[in-house]
């Protein structure tokens, strides 16, 4: 008997792989499990091969993708743990819980890893500000993150927010989580053996979410309201609990492997640890503990309700588990038990309702080969549009303006209702290029920087995703901070579409070779995609975080440290791109333009050097160039430092908006110390390097370009939000 | 001298306290379940932190104020103990009538977590004899509840009394409604009672005890712990007597 | 017996409601020129068992008086149904 594959989400192929895999037909409720398991949001169809251009390995990798979270090497014995995750979808339907219960769910993957959670941050974007109802979403969106992440305990320490008028039906929500860990304590999803018992630690299972999975991947609809009894409701308190009672019985030794329920709830969790630890896995449906009466097993499997780990205990530790549990006022139900037969098999009434290889569910959903076609306009949308050269008083008014951008503006008012202190290890908070927090029990500093450019991965996919990557490499490089790697989450729309899947394509080859060049690997990251409505699709959004460190003894350089009298030196190319730039965008201009080519070599040697300017503290202050170009960057490194600046850039160039504004490539600003300088150019030997100026005063003065007060750069950059 | 941080569950800054008194010479700190009925013998310092307890449910520390742990903080300071309640902590002194008043939503009805300037309006207290009078140091704050409320005629005995030890203010030392970031009565962030040794205030002092993080200003309150406890020690053999 | 009782829990008259003010703006702003006021407060739902409605009301208000309700900013209003 054939079933209604349809109504669970499975294509006909789909369905006659999963008939001929498992040979039989399955029943009902196995169904249901596949359809959500092998949902675009649960199996990466669309991306597996793609994912495999990444480079994932590296001296420092202790954990590549494929489990909870990746784990780098921070020395001393302990690792960090970290990855993120969208929530978009929810998020736009119900954007508080939307984005708190995008926040729970990264941290308990963290979690899953046996670390303690110590810094979260949010990439948002959403459509343009002038409307109220984007006001909403967004003030929706916040208030979530904060509700959630300061209520665990988890510092958000940085972030990025972008407006663009792509997100309006489509806001993006990622969030990112790093956490610490004793490499001796860590867990993982391979470490069950037979004979262990399952066991299911905090909320009771409800409804929430049903399908959810399903519901990421499919696009929103005209009726997304109708969406709603799928939203999952957060509860930090229970999270923080959760927390406590985890570390405690890792530390105890008390758990053999751990796993948290997020997709896919119960199912997702328990078949990953049976697959992977190549063992098998018996559960007692009605041992369950259940919020809602009347739930089939089907449901009970895929609810995605929050809170909640899954344990494998020896059976010895159950007892002691269990009271630790009770100490922590958290409910913790056996459910099952660890067999040597691989099969996954539900109980439920004493019959057996579900009967499948571990391997199968969760993996070796086909790859679905989507045709890859450049969009027609390829060639157009390299073009950089022309532009009106601003008249003499215009010069002020462009930069006045870029500092009132949305994304380029002061983002206080939405980063101080984040609790970015608690844990008292924050060294850099929001604001920066760079995020920093200190790890004691490493003797070292990591660093972090969430990087975006979406318009430049629509002009042109390979150089924007690999100036993502650069961009946020060089951040940690200019900081001082050695890269460990990278986490990075694809926000994309439909993949079905040729040209969006080229797109998607590309981005990932440029990259994979910038990780590449730059000796960053990719350690950890989630997939979204199916960001379209009928309103319109997103621009190719991939968000990166690197993560870097310094050690204890290091002092970090960051920007707004300079002092009256430093000589200003700007490194890299002076001419860069007005392609897909801050500079065009907000005059209005269409969405066109090539960043510069990318340069692996360039990129190296930059942060190489970069690092040695840090390390040698050859610098008193730095900032690396990105939106809004060499202005802007002047601009935020006086609002940083308090004091203007007198600037003569070299006679030779040609003064353009290209030198003020152009975007793109290694470049970077430094306020050096006058005894310092000698020692700052040699390091810099070989590479464009340009004294432009000077530290004082209270004023941004720019050859006869720009003059402009620092209290009014402050007034356009910090005005009303 | 000994020091006891209660946690409850959802506190967020228990670990934060005990690492910042742990680094007070001569102090000796640990954890304390807020289930548990006794304090360690000679606990001189009870510490309330700062947090979520009970996830801020009912209402900010309204759940906590009713666990067990907190009748045997009420004798402590009956019998002269030194209290100290962080944010949260506050907000439970508040709720447990240890001290007057209540901590009331935001002005602005959001979280807000920045460093913030206070002027210490008293300093003949065991909290903060180590600073100056009319001091204005930085210290961050972190809530959504911190607006300080008590009725009129309350109000008026608090001041009178001389309970408010430490105000929101600008560089300079001066109140004012444009630099008070939730708009608490009197720009009230911190008081005593009456008899001077329970200390409730929204600011974190263990946020501001570290060069790196958020600066030294609330080391001082540790420092003026220390020399109570040794100079009332000296005085009456034992770390209480107040 | 069964009985629930409805505790309406607002703030007292003269505490400034700032959550009322934000959401007084917000209807405001969404097209309600005609309101006056708003001020926000909860309902705590409590199924009880008691011989009576007097001794229900009287477990209920003691309740308030222990936790539910902070009398130096709150008043509350308790509504029975036998169930």
């Amino acid at each position: 008997m054939v079933m209604d594959f349809k109504k669970a989400g499975l294509s006909a192929k789909e369905y006659e792989a999963l008939v001929q895999e498992l040979g039989r037909e399955p029943n009902e409720t196995e169904l249901q499990l596949f359809g959500v398991m092998w949902s675009e949001h649960c199996s990466y169809k669309s991306t597996r091969p793609l994912l495999k251009l990444f480079p994932t390995e590296g001296p420092a990798v202790l954990q590549g993708p494929g489990e909870n979270a990746g784990v780098v090497d921070l020395g001393q014995g302990i690792g960090l743990a970290f990855k993120v995750e969208s929530h978009n979808h929810p998020s736009a339907v119900e954007p508080y819980q939307g984005a708190a219960t995008g926040v729970g769910g990264i941290i308990r993957d963290i979690l899953a890893m046996g670390a303690r959670p110590v810094a979260s941050m949010d990439g948002l974007f959403f459509g343009s500000p002038e409307s109220s109802r984007v006001r909403r979403l967004r003030d929706g969106v916040v208030r979530g993150v904060g509700g959630y992440g300061n209520a665990v305990g988890v510092p958000t320490v940085g972030g990025k927010t972008v407006y663009d008028p792509s997100y309006a039906e489509n806001p993006l929500v990622n969030a990112f989580c790093a956490g610490v860990v004793s490499l001796n304590k860590m867990v993982s999803s391979q470490t069950a053996r037979p004979g262990q018992k399952v066991l299911l630690l905090g909320s009771r299972t409800g409804r929430d979410g049903i399908a959810g999975a399903a519901f990421a991947s499919a696009e929103l609809s005209e009726d997304a309201q109708s969406h709603r009894p799928q939203i999952q409701i957060g509860d930090p308190f229970a999270e923080k609990l959760l927390i406590e009672c985890c570390l405690e019985l890792l530390e105890e030794g008390l758990v053999a492997a751990m796993q948290d329920m997020g997709a896919a709830g119960v199912v997702s969790s328990s078949s990953e640890v049976a697959a992977k630890s190549g063992v098998g896995m018996v559960i007692d449906m009605d041992r369950i503990p259940l919020r809602e009466a009347g739930m089939t097993p089907g449901e009970i499997a895929l609810s995605e309700s929050q809170e909640r780990m899954l344990l494998v205990v020896d059976p010895d530790m159950v007892n002691e588990v269990e009271r630790r549990a009770r100490r922590w006022g958290l409910e913790c139900a056996p459910i099952g038990v660890i067999t040597e037969e691989r099969r996954y098999i539900y109980t439920s009434q004493g019959s057996v309702v579900v009967d499948l290889p571990p391997e199968l569910i969760g993996g070796n959903a086909p790859i679905i080969p989507w045709e890859s076609r450049p969009p027609h306009d390829e060639e157009e949308r390299k073009k950089i549009p022309p532009t009106v050269r601003p008249g003499p008083e215009g010069w002020n008014d462009e930069l006045l303006a870029l500092l009132q951008d949305p994304n380029l503006r002061c983002q206080e008012t939405i980063f101080q209702q984040y609790d970015s202190m608690v844990q008292t290890n924050t060294l850099a908070g929001p604001g920066g290029d760079v995020s920093l927090i200190r790890v004691p029990q490493a003797k070292a500093q990591v660093a972090f920087s969430m990087e975006a450019d979406p318009w430049k991965c629509f002009t042109d996919p390979f150089n924007g995703g690999a100036e993502t990557v650069a961009r946020s490499v060089r951040a940690l490089s200019v900081c001082g901070a050695t890269p460990l790697g990278l986490t990075n989450c694809l926000n994309f729309p439909s993949p079905e579409k040729p040209d969006q899947f080229w797109e998607l394509q590309e981005v990932i080859r440029g990259m994979a070779e910038a990780c590449q060049a730059l000796a960053c690997p990719v350690v950890s990251g989630n997939v979204s995609l199916y960001n379209e409505s009928p309103a319109g699709r997103i621009l190719p959004t991939p968000v990166v975080v690197a993560v870097g460190s310094l050690s204890d003894g290091d002092t970090p350089l960051l920007g707004g440290q300079g002092r009256a009298g430093d000589r200003v030196f700007l490194v890299g190319s002076p001419r860069a791109s007005l392609g897909a730039s801050r500079y065009l965008l907000r005059r209005g201009a269409p969405l066109r333009g090539t960043p510069p080519p990318f340069s692996g070599a360039w990129e190296a040697d930059f942060s190489r050097r970069a690092r040695a300017v840090a390390r040698g503290r050859h610098a008193r202050s730095g900032r690396i160039i990105s939106g809004g170009g060499l202005a802007v960057a002047l601009a935020k490194e006086l609002l940083a430092s308090g004091m203007g600046a007198l600037i003569s850039l070299p006679s030779d160039w040609k003064m353009d908006e290209e030198i003020l504004f152009g975007e793109g490539g290694p470049r970077a600003i430094y306020a050096v110390a006058s005894e310092g300088v000698a020692a700052f150019r040699q390091l810099w030997e070989g590479w464009p390097l340009d004294e432009i100026g000077v530290l004082g005063g209270s004023r941004l003065r720019v050859d006869n370009v720009l003059n402009l007060s620092c209290d009014d750069l402050a007034a356009a950059w910090k005005g009303e939000n | 001298m000994r020091s006891a941080v209660i946690v409850f569950p959802g506190s967020n800054c228990d670990r934060d306290a005990l690492r910042t008194l742990a680094e007070v010479p001569g102090m000796e700190v640990e954890p304390l379940w807020h289930d548990d009925t006794t304090l360690p013998p000679e606990t001189d310092l009870v510490v309330l932190p700062g947090g979520f307890s009970y996830g801020d449910y009912l209402r900010p520390g309204a759940l906590a104020a009713r666990a067990p742990i907190i009748a045997e903080v009420r004798r402590h300071a009956d019998r002269g103990g030194l209290v100290l309640g962080i944010c949260n902590g506050f907000q439970v002194l508040t709720e447990s009538r240890l001290l007057p008043g209540a901590l009331l939503p935001n002005r602005d009805t959001r979280f807000i977590c920045r460093p913030c300037l206070l002027r210490v309006d008293r300093t003949d207290t065991p909290f903060t004899n180590a600073y100056q009078k009319g001091q204005v140091v930085q210290f961050p704050i972190a809530h959504a509840d911190g607006r300080f409320y008590l009725p009129e005629e309350d109000l008026a005995q608090l001041e009178q009394r001389g309970q408010v030890v430490f105000r929101y203010c600008d560089v300079t030392g001066r109140v004012d409604p444009s630099v008070n970031p939730n708009g608490a009565a009197h720009h009230i962030a911190g008081i005593v009672n009456d008899r001077g040794n329970v200390l409730g205030l929204m600011p974190h002092p263990e946020r501001a005890s570290d060069p790196r993080i958020g600066g030294e200003d609330g080391k001082m309150i540790w420092d003026s712990i220390r020399a109570w406890c040794q100079n009332e020690g000296k005085r009456s053999g034992h770390g209480h007597g107040f | 017996m069964r009985f629930r009782a409805e505790i309406i829990v607002t703030l007292k008259s003269g505490v400034l409601d700032t959550q009322g003010k934000a959401v007084f703006s917000s209807l405001r702003r969404l097209g309600h020129p005609g309101i006056e006021d708003v001020r926000i407060g909860r309902v705590i739902s409590v199924v009880v068992d008691a011989p009576d409605a007097a001794e229900a009301r009287s477990e209920v208000e003691t309740m308030c008086q222990n936790l539910l309700v902070n009398d130096l900013i709150e008043e509350a209003r308790v509504d029975l149904e036998a169930l």
